[in-house]
């Protein structure tokens, strides 16, 4: 295929996953925003008005703890959006079976990988945005550093939606699909710093806490948009690029041998 | 046999397959299919007919030989490969959701076709498969005969040069199996080279030039159609007669059963002449009114081939 080829093949494929989330928003937009909207209710107004104030932003002014939360919570739909649609598309496509309709086209692999993300990503905006919308009738929200913002942002979205493409590969029943965002994405989210400062915590748990990838995504966000962050800016960069890296190429690896895929 | 001397249109070679379970479903098959050919790939359920096709459609990964489309090798060259090729699945793989033209539309991108010459080919081969008016409805109410001429119109959105259909007619209709038999055999005629698995033998005798049978894993017969069934020996036909018929005439070297009290079935070798039997039936007082081939004759081949094949693997 040559490279014009290659990219319409591409649009396709991005084209169909926003039809399909478009289509499904019942499902796929309407959930996060009701969860969101109660999260800022119950934490951030019930709870955290008697909290007070956390931090303190780059200009001296004092952070509420609904304002503190508020990118973790845009964090934490982005993550579970970009993760949920890949696998729930993909899987889908491989139990209906018309994921062969990709498998025996001319198509190189990365252009399938590449397709599904950028669904998935799509997603994680169409509900970070959403989110973000909800956030302002409760807080006031800085854009500090914008494209620290945008890249962490692209960068979480991109790794959750390359674990979901792995989980969505080996997945043989709809079980398999549920059992990561369960018991493995809801704990890391919730321990991911989003509710609270990982400096506070005792030991062990603030060492632990930093094996938590989510924490650095968190963190770099809650950078880009409130200037205050817990962790270094560039280990969270560094932890992010490696887990891009080493996840893109084991999701390639996986695709172009046709695990779970190809008999 | 067109082109011959051509590169093959499809060129099996020592192909095996063996399954995770350990399964040997191909035990090395070498085929060669010409360029134009209407090509038939007959065998029972479980003879491997799926597998090989799984593997030229660069679904199913080959333990060890190659398959090749046009020159291209589906396992070092996929995309040029694959990019010649039309694939029409045994079973229903489309997205239920969508509807026939967006599947379509999707299709023809994954190969690269751009979107307004997608919509032309979509509008073309939907129409030409009655499938337009049903164009816009979800995929998913389609009846079945309408399932499988959607797959068709799907396959032909890259306008491949090899289209290999995988039992496309099961389950169909006789008037829809017709119409869908006229279609292929006009993309065919522009030059389409067209392999066709079916459990419908009248469907591969009267569609196909060439013929493989594929047992057990292994070919037991490549050749023209016409060479296969001038092995048939022995040919029966049914008469009607033109009143009923008490007793059971007697004819030399003709083997008569009676259906019913209007009719006879005739069984000859292939070597005796009608004229006789007619002679005599007439002398018998017997009119014929009408006569008819009683079995499909490639059928009585295929048996004949796979219980011998048993019989050697026994």
């Amino acid at each position: 295929m040559n490279r014009h080829a290659v990219l319409i093949a591409l649009y396709t494929i991005v084209r169909r996953e926003v039809n399909r989330i478009l289509r499904i928003w019942t499902q796929t937009l309407l959930p996060p925003a009701i969860t969101m909207t109660l999260y800022f209710i119950i934490f951030g107004t019930l709870v955290g008005s008697r909290i007070g104030t956390i931090a303190h932003a780059p200009d001296g002014s004092a952070i509420s703890y609904i304002e503190y939360i508020a990118p973790g919570l845009v964090m934490m739909a982005v993550i579970q959006n970009a993760y949920g649609n890949i696998t729930s598309s993909f899987f889908g496509a491989k139990f209906q079976r018309f994921v062969e309709e990709m498998l025996v086209s001319p198509m190189p692999s990365w252009t399938i990988l590449t397709g599904y993300i950028a669904g998935a990503v799509l997603r994680g905006f169409m509900v970070g945005v959403l989110v973000l919308g909800i956030s302002l009738f409760f807080t006031k929200i800085h854009l500090y550093h914008p494209l620290v913002t945008l890249s962490t942002f692209v960068l979480a979205a991109t790794i959750f939606a390359l674990l979901g493409f792995v989980n969505a590969i080996f997945a043989r029943k709809f079980d398999d699909i549920a059992i990561i965002p369960t018991f493995v994405l809801t704990p890391l989210t919730y321990l991911g710093g989003v509710f609270y400062n990982v400096a506070q915590l005792p030991a062990p748990w603030k060492e632990i806490s930093y094996a938590n990838p989510i924490l650095y995504m968190v963190n770099a966000f809650r950078y880009g948009l409130l200037g205050v962050t817990d962790i270094d800016l560039r280990w969270a960069y560094l932890v992010m690029l490696a887990f891009v890296a080493g996840l893109g190429a084991i999701c390639l690896t996986l695709l172009h041998r046709g695990v779970g895929l190809r008999s | 046999m067109q082109l011959m001397s051509a590169i093959p249109a499809l060129e099996v070679s020592d192909l095996v397959k063996t399954y995770s379970n350990g399964v040997q479903a191909l035990k090395g098959i070498s085929l060669a299919v010409a360029p134009g050919d209407f090509y038939a790939l007959l065998g029972p359920n479980g003879a491997g007919k799926s597998t090989l096709i799984g593997i030229v459609s660069s679904l199913v990964n080959a333990s060890t030989g190659d398959a090749r489309v046009f020159g291209c090798s589906v396992r070092n060259q996929r995309s040029q490969a694959m990019a010649m090729l039309g694939l029409v699945p045994q079973e229903i793989n489309f997205n239920m959701f969508d509807n026939p033209f967006q599947i379509c539309m999707n299709q023809a991108g994954f190969y690269g076709v751009p979107r307004t010459v997608a919509a032309e080919r979509a509008e073309k081969y939907l129409k030409q498969l009655a499938l337009w008016d049903k164009a816009f409805v979800v995929s998913r109410t389609l009846s079945g005969g309408m399932k499988r001429r959607l797959l068709i119109a799907r396959a032909m959105m890259n306008e491949p040069k090899l289209l290999i259909l995988d039992e496309p007619t099961a389950g169909v209709d006789i008037e829809i199996r017709r119409s869908m038999w006229k279609f292929i055999q006009g993309i065919n005629a522009a030059g389409t080279t067209v392999i066709l698995t079916t459990h419908y033998l009248e469907e591969a005798e009267s569609l196909c030039r060439n013929i493989a049978i594929i047992d057990h894993g292994r070919i037991i017969e490549n050749t023209a159609m016409k060479t296969l069934l001038s092995k048939l020996d022995v040919e029966a036909f049914v008469l009607d007669l033109a009143a009923p018929c008490a007793q059971l005439p007697v004819v030399a070297d003709v083997k008569l059963t009676r259906i019913d009290e209007r009719t006879l079935e005739a069984e000859m070798s292939r070597a005796h002449d009608l004229n006789s039997l007619f002679a005599t039936l007439t002398a018998q007082g017997i009119t014929v009114t009408s006569m008819r081939n009683k079995a499909n004759r490639l059928e009585e081949l295929f048996v004949r081939l796979i219980d011998a094949n048993d019989k050697v693997a026994a």
